[in-house]
């Protein structure tokens, strides 16, 4: 569900020049359906399927897909609406070396909700 | 002269809190009834300037924000590279205390938001006679934290970024955006570790929902107001911090966050000029 993650989040320029100096890749999950996403300078370069049960990236990311969906609603609920929101909720995890999330908290932050107000069956 | 004066004037003032000298800056604006203005964790005074210009509050209220000593232009206390910055209740009790006795208030109003909001409803049980009414936004005796704060101040994490990062979601989607970057900003510009130490208060040591059944409502009305999208001051702990304080009168704002006097000033008036007309009554 995250295939036009890249083409939400390669237009915005803002979003590439806040993480310009961002280089890693890190794992996004759905359900029970994992996705790599690999970072750029600041651009999603790929997103593709987990394929092998090492392949983790650096730190992970999950929700329930009705929860990231809700989360790229025009006018999210309240809970959904902001990725720490969701986690404060129980609605979404972290794990891994979250060090980099950290350090770039608003660019997750935003990278996540790109998707926002699209077509969000599809994105 | 070709420019046009907001209605806010600011000064600046040296004041003495349990020994430690603070030089303090504070803006106000009106005539009438004073309000003092607590600002949240980690920002300023400055998240009050709507308040503060508009009329249908100064025609009745002298609307007063001072910056808590480390925050925005007031200092720290000198030797304070030497400290690591923690608020207690005890000193912030005693801070918002002495403010209200240099500038002689008689009978003020406090109006908080957040860690503000929590330190309101210790004066009201505390200090009754001293205030005409206390409000409460985003403000719960008891809170459940969700973040581990010692990312605020570390040497790998830009202190700026990360602050506005922890409570970028606790503005509420529908807030105009202008509204949304200025409060992040006035975080992005605190002091190093400075949010931290307010959470120092606000998650662990301000907790009193043991003691706050014991406000008497009669000597010092309370009103708490919370926000929709709040993920601290959920308003489901508002209601609960309500339910636990006999005779106090709360409300929840649909649309609106943890910031509303800053994030969303056209909407936040709708609901606190109400309890302001209440107040003065």
């Amino acid at each position: 569900m995250f295939d036009r993650l890249a083409a939400h989040a390669n237009t915005d320029a803002s979003l590439i020049r806040r993480g310009k100096r961002l280089n890693l890749d890190f794992l996004v999950g759905a359900d029970d359906q994992d996705f790599i996403i690999s970072i750029r300078s600041g651009r999603v370069q790929e997103v593709k399927p987990r394929s092998v049960a090492i392949e983790s990236g650096q730190f992970a990311i999950r929700a329930r897909s009705d929860v990231w969906r809700e989360h790229w609603q025009p006018m999210p609920k309240r809970d959904h609406h902001d990725l720490f929101s969701m986690m404060a909720a129980g609605l979404a995890s972290i794990d891994g070396d979250i060090t980099p999330f950290m350090q770039n908290l608003l660019y997750f932050k935003a990278l996540l909700a790109a998707p926002r107000g699209t077509n969000t069956e599809a994105a | 002269m070709m420019v046009t004066f907001e209605a806010i004037t600011g000064r600046y003032f040296n004041l003495t809190v349990n020994d430690a000298a603070y030089r303090i800056y504070m803006e106000e604006a009106g005539s009438g009834i004073p309000l003092v203005c607590l600002h949240t964790a980690g920002s300023d005074g400055r998240q009050y300037r709507h308040l503060m210009n508009d009329p249908a509050v100064t025609d009745h209220y002298r609307v007063i924000a001072f910056d808590m000593p480390w925050h925005g232009k007031s200092n720290p206390p000198v030797g304070w590279q030497d400290q690591e910055y923690q608020l207690t209740t005890e000193l912030y009790r005693d801070t918002v205390a002495a403010f209200c006795n240099a500038l002689e208030l008689d009978n003020p109003v406090v109006m908080g938001c957040s860690m503000g909001g929590r330190i309101v409803l210790h004066l009201a049980l505390e200090q009754p006679d001293n205030f005409r009414a206390v409000i409460a936004l985003e403000g719960a005796d008891r809170l459940h934290p969700y973040y581990d704060t010692d990312w605020l101040h570390r040497p790998n994490v830009h202190g700026g970024e990360i602050c506005a990062g922890y409570v970028s979601g606790q503005v509420a989607p529908q807030s105009p955006d202008e509204y949304r970057w200025e409060t992040l900003w006035a975080y992005m510009q605190s002091g190093p570790g400075i949010f931290k130490g307010d959470l120092h208060f606000y998650w662990v040591d301000g907790h009193f929902d043991d003691r706050s059944p014991e406000i008497d409502t009669g000597r010092c009305p309370v009103y708490l107001l919370s926000g929709e999208y709040d993920s601290s001051c959920t308003p489901e702990r508002a209601l609960a911090t309500a339910d636990r304080i006999a005779g106090s009168h709360v409300s929840i704002m649909d649309g609106i966050g943890h910031f509303p006097m800053s994030e969303n000033p056209e909407l936040f008036r709708t609901h606190i000029l109400p309890v302001l007309d209440t107040i003065r009554a």
